[in-house]
């Protein structure tokens, strides 16, 4: 590259002031970005890589500063730039997107209006073609029906929707430099692919150049030139594409790249070599299925008004669905947000009651027990569940050890304080715990250690079958990889069985034997993991599949 | 930590927690003196309403005509009324009843608003609609007004005062903690305490109350305030506490026919008194939410 | 608009009944005979009785309830004794000088109290903002009634600013034509600038007396709605857009923290209405909150039921009102009714 390059980051430190000190979040980084290329800013949470952007753009919060280097823009000194120039560049030459799309929108504004002041603000607009001009932009983001949607507020439009008004009112001025930041992230697979499709589309066909800053590896080298690995505030590396998949130059890189799932890729693959082989497959129990649903149906009543007193046809969550799960047998019930996955999860885990259908565990019909009264039934300790967030899922005044206990005290399965001291900390063994964690707080603990807190919680009572709600969705992509294993592992040594409720098909496709696709509270199609995967049958599956990234390997 | 040899159950070992809030209690009130100064303030008025009844020079009740009236003095440093009575022992006897009237109608309703809040939040359904439908109902007055309703119909007793102050802030307390509670109820960790069997009861008392606790000791420091002002304002339109008892109210209100022939000292000193009572609960309340806010909290 | 009207007035309803019910309790629940209370301190046995059949005390309890609800619906609170009037007749002839008091309290409140919690939210750390938060504390710890006589003492013992406080007029001043019962607008409609002035030198010190004490709540939350507005995502958008900064201030961040800043004015009129018994009190202010008190001291309690009834209806109203504000500024409750 001999021309100058559009965006150049030199030696760029940013420091923010907290109560503890001044923290640095952005260590001497150094970044460049071309005329019209792609850049994918690369790293885990705490690596600094928003708040670089954040810099460039100048709109850093009221604690952090820029203490040292450089950030030139086609020439300007975006460091002494005022106030003033600062505002004119921004969303004329450099726009940025974010994450949480609804939230990125003011709520009480019509879309069209808030397009418009960006149009108005930069001159691009008069009062005369204004609403011409900003209806022209969402027609460009292939937003249908755009003089409709000019006079939309917010709430009314999609996750996907917002996104895609975020992303007209980040080009509606034509600027020369994107930053997208983290824009897919809480989007569903099918909707990223979509968003990722256009914003690529539009900026290569405008010439534009774009900087991709996300946590997902494999989305940055599916749709970036070129990759720029950050880790605690420090670029590691910085590598094409093409090539960073197959020729990792820097340990963390290696590390980050092994433990993205991706095709092809078996479970322990995405552990650092060194680790332990895989326990021999255990032989799943033959003869009647541990959990066998049938006919499962679950309805919401919808809020009637006050005036009209004529109730309104009950949404239907879930759709009368059947499956069954074999003793030692992992399934993964997969699908996009709001496809009534959960709602089946939480029914089988008997804190919600069924509207009609049955659910026979271990033999025994528990779909008629009503939930309020499942706490004291025999077969309580039997289904347990692994949740979603580690944070929300333990009580902030309980220590590690009083949560492990927990089941323990309540089952009455051991007795005695030095017995259930002995077996919380044979549990934190199981589980990868360090037995000197266990006095902890949970405000003390990392995110991987909650998660593994809430695991052993969840194992303490010796269940039949574990519920596992997305347990590493709010986790980086390193502490997924730890702890998908440790759940395999876990279920050879104790024989459990896993329903694996996820939306991330590359997740579940390493963890099960069966996988459930689902779809508006109904089964679209289920089998064997490496059949349904390899050769999808229903359209909506090879949808999924196909939204899913796939970077150059 | 070892715990080989520790019988004791995990339960029983918080005190990483105790401590660690402790600190941060102490660094918070060394960032923010004012808080220390509402704590000394708190000393002080505690001490007035514990011990100042045997210390006041005079006798509240006792009036001398022969000084009524005066001017602050030496022997009467906030002056005399217009019955002679020393204003200082008055005002110091007074926090007594005032503070008595404010720590009873709050304990009232910290018990009863956080108990039908945290059920209407946890069980939803008809507890919630029950609670809530009260809580609208007391909410539909302007509450001051409402509390002279009920001490006019019930009688002008100091318990109807205590009452009436504790129902018109029964909806503060109430929706707080149904708020707190029903945003805890699907949360994962009560979730988890159901599938570990914990029943309803048990649910309530070891992952809800502990955690909505420190949120409820703040609303508990900024309502003694305004129980405060809502007791004086009863006595000072006659409701309530009867003269000669002293009073903040009252003696304010005994002092409003002098303000305007420039007898100041009569209303001021109860006035202020009043004044610094309700202040000093305020800041403690501001301070405390500092120490409970999890934002601030590292 | 009107479906959300109507629905809105759906939703008033139970409160309204439950108004009702509680100042029906209210009625029952005074201490020993209540027809003795009814019938005064100097009645004979006889007029005693008379007064319980003529009450219907005599009657089961829901009997007494239908009685009462009918009376209501003919606006008929009973009589005080002390004026000899209907009580619907003494409130109506007091309310307007009671509501006009309150709204240039609210009025003051919020020219200063807005600004000043938007002043603060937007520099943070400043000297406008701890003033804000001195402001806000000291506000709320201020019993009204203490403010209005340390008022009284400084501009009318003191400097002399002020007229005695004693009512709307000075002894010598004739009340406007009545229009709207607001002195104020009454007199300019009149023409009257004398008696304008007069009444808003009557009315400065104890409007600012509610308006000091309502000041608090206000520039409180109108603060902490900024702060959290500025923080949020969409502001970062808008910052990020390079809207002016004053673009971002007002259209993005200011619509969105009125929202919870209108939410709250349900709570400060509840505040008001209260504070205005007292403020009245103290500026011998003739309307409904010093009529209430003068019953109180008789212990002629039809007017002070009738009071609490009023104003608890006239609330009612208010908090509809504020409901129908907030769906004019908030899209999202428009669209759900």
């Amino acid at each position: 590259m001999t021309a100058l390059p559009l965006l150049a980051i030199r030696d760029l430190t940013v420091e923010f002031a907290t109560r503890r000190g001044t923290v640095q979040a952005v260590r001497q980084v150094d970044v460049s970005i071309a005329k019209g290329e792609t850049v994918g800013i690369v790293g885990e949470s705490g690596s600094g890589k928003s708040v670089t952007s954040y810099a460039v753009m100048r709109i850093l919060d009221r604690a952090g500063r820029i203490a040292g280097g450089e950030v030139g823009f086609s020439g300007i000194d975006l460091r002494a730039a005022t106030e003033r120039q600062m505002r004119d560049l921004r969303g004329r030459e450099i726009s940025m997107i974010f994450q949480n799309p609804r939230a990125a929108l003011n709520p009480i504004r019509k879309v069209g209006h808030q397009i418009e002041d960006v149009l108005r603000q930069h001159a691009e607009a008069g009062s005369g073609d204004a609403k011409a001009k900003a209806i022209a932009a969402l027609e460009q983001v292939k937003i249908a029906r755009p003089e409709e949607r000019y006079h939309a507020y917010p709430f009314e439009l999609s996750g996907g929707m917002c996104q895609r008004v975020v992303i007209a009112l980040a080009l509606a001025c034509r600027p020369q430099l994107l930053i997208a930041d983290e824009p897919t992230t809480g989007l569903d697979v099918t909707t990223q692919k979509a968003v990722m499709d256009l914003v690529t589309g539009l900026t290569r066909e405008r010439g534009m150049a774009t900087v991709l800053i996300t946590h997902d590896l494999g989305l940055a080298a599916t749709y970036c030139d070129r990759i720029v690995v950050m880790e605690q505030g420090r670029v590691v590396e910085t590598a094409p594409a093409a090539t960073i998949f197959r020729a990792p130059a820097h340990a963390y890189t290696r590390r980050l790249m092994q433990a993205t799932p991706r095709p092809g890729a078996t479970l322990r693959d995405l552990l650092p070599e060194g680790a332990p082989a895989a326990a021999p497959e255990r032989a799943r129990g033959a003869g009647a299925p541990l959990l066998a649903v049938s006919g499962l149906v679950k309805d919401y009543p919808k809020a009637k008004s006050l005036l009209s007193r004529k109730a309104a046809a009950p949404f239907r969550a879930v759709d009368s669905l059947s499956f069954t799960v074999a003793r030692g047998e992992s399934v993964g019930l997969v699908g996009e947000s709001g496809c009534g996955k959960s709602t089946t999860s939480t029914m089988v885990m008997r804190l919600l009651d069924p509207t009609e259908g049955s659910i026979v565990f271990s033999g025994e019909e528990i779909g008629r027990v009503p939930a309020a009264r499942f706490a004291r039934h025999p077969l309580r300790p039997k289904i347990q569940m692994v949740f979603q967030d580690p944070t929300e899922s333990l009580n902030p005044r309980w220590t590690a050890a009083r949560a492990i206990a927990d089941p323990l005290l309540r089952f009455r399965t051991v007795q005695g304080g030095e017995a259930i001291r002995a077996r919380c900390e044979e549990l934190a063994r199981l589980v990868g715990l360090p037995v000197d964690l266990l006095d902890r707080f949970p405000h003390q603990l990392s995110g991987g250690q909650k998660a593994r807190v809430g695991i052993a919680r969840a194992i303490a009572p010796s269940p039949d079958l574990v519920i596992l709600d997305e347990p590493t969705a709010a986790l980086d992509v390193s502490v997924q990889a730890v702890v998908l294993n440790l759940l395999a592992d876990l279920k050879q040594a104790l024989g459990m069985s896993y329903l694996f409720v996820s939306h991330d098909l590359q997740v579940v496709r390493l963890l099960c034997d069966r996988v459930i696709v689902m779809r508006a509270g109904g089964i679209v199609e289920e089998g064997p993991t490496a059949e349904v995967l390899e050769a999808p049958k229903a359209e909506y599956t090879r949808a999924l599949l196909a939204a899913i990234p796939r970077p150059p390997v | 930590m070892s715990a080989a040899g520790s019988p004791a159950l995990p339960a029983e070992r918080p005190r990483a927690g105790v401590s660690a809030t402790l600190a941060h209690a102490r660094a918070v009130i060394a960032g923010n003196p004012v808080t220390g100064f509402a704590f000394a303030l708190l000393l002080g008025l505690v001490a007035c309403a514990t011990v100042g009844p045997s210390l006041v020079p005079y006798d509240p009740l006792a009036s001398d005509t022969a000084v009524a009236l005066q001017a602050p003095t030496l022997a009467h440093p906030f002056g005399t009324d217009q019955l002679g009575r020393d204003i200082l022992s008055r005002v110091v006897v007074a926090a007594r009843l005032d503070l008595a009237i404010a720590v009873f109608s709050v304990a009232l309703v910290f018990v009863a608003g956080g108990l039908a809040g945290i059920m209407a939040g946890f069980f939803g359904g008809w507890t919630d609609r029950i609670v809530g439908r009260l809580a609208d109902t007391i909410m539909a007055f302007p509450l001051f007004v409402l509390a002279m309703g009920i001490v006019a119909a019930l009688g002008n007793t100091v318990g109807n005062i205590v009452l009436a102050t504790a129902i018109i802030n029964f909806p503060l307390y109430a929706r707080l903690a149904r708020a707190e509670a029903a945003q805890r109820r699907n949360a994962g960790f009560v979730m988890a305490a159901r599938l570990t069997g914990n029943t309803d009861l048990r649910i309530v008392l070891t992952a809800i109350l502990p955690n909505i606790l420190p949120i409820m000791m703040v609303q508990m420091s900024l309502t003694m305030g305004y129980a405060i002002l809502n007791a004086a304002g009863l006595s000072f339109i006659g409701l309530g506490v009867r003269p000669p008892t002293p009073e903040w109210g009252i003696m304010v209100a005994e002092g409003a026919g002098f303000i305007v022939s420039g007898e100041w000292w009569i209303a001021l000193f109860p006035g202020l008194a009043l004044m610094l009572a309700v202040f000093c609960f305020n800041l403690i309340g501001d301070g405390l939410r500092d120490i409970v806010d999890p934002q601030r909290r590292t | 608009m009107l479906r959300t009207l109507l629905d809105r007035l759906a939703t008033t309803l139970p409160a309204l009944a439950g108004v009702v019910v509680v100042s029906f309790l209210l009625t029952r629940v005074l201490p020993g005979d209540t027809a003795a209370y009814f019938a005064g301190p100097a009645a004979t046995p006889q007029a005693i009785a008379q007064i319980r059949t003529e009450l219907g005390l005599d009657r089961p309890l829901p009997e007494q309830f239908a009685r009462y609800v009918a009376d209501l619906a003919r606006g008929d609170l009973g009589r005080s004794l002390t004026t000899g009037q209907p009580v619907t007749v003494d409130l109506g002839a007091r309310l307007p000088a009671s509501a006009e008091l309150t709204l240039v309290g609210l009025a003051l409140a919020l020219l200063v109290a807005v600004p000043l919690g938007v002043a603060a939210a937007l520099r943070q750390g400043s000297l406008v903002d701890h003033a804000c938060r001195i402001v806000a504390t000291a506000g709320v710890s201020l019993p009204v009634f203490f403010t209005g006589l340390l008022l009284v003492y400084a501009f009318y013992f003191v400097l002399g600013w002020a007229p005695a406080p004693l009512g709307r007029l000075d002894a010598f001043a004739s009340p406007p034509p009545t229009r709207t019962g607001f002195f104020l607008l009454d007199s300019l409609m009149a023409g009257d600038i004398e008696t304008f002035r007069a009444a808003l030198a009557q009315i400065a010190l104890p409007g600012l007396t509610l308006a000091i004490f309502a000041l608090a709540p206000i520039a409180r939350i109108t603060r902490a709605a900024m702060l959290a507005v500025l923080a949020a995502d969409f502001v970062r958008t808008a910052r990020a857009a390079g809207l002016s900064r004053r673009r971002v201030v007002v259209t993005y961040a200011l619509r969105n923290a009125m929202l919870p800043v209108v939410t709250t004015l349900g709570m400060v009129f509840s505040f008001l209405l209260g504070a205005n018994v007292l403020v009245e009190k103290v500026f011998a202010w003739p309307g409904v909150g010093s009529y209430a008190v003068e019953a109180l001291i008789a212990s002629d309690f039809a007017p002070v039921q009738g009071f609490v009834l009023a104003m608890a209806l006239l609330y009612t109203v208010l908090n509809l009102a504020i409901d129908l504000a907030y769906g004019l500024i908030d899209p999202r409750v428009r669209e759900a009714a």
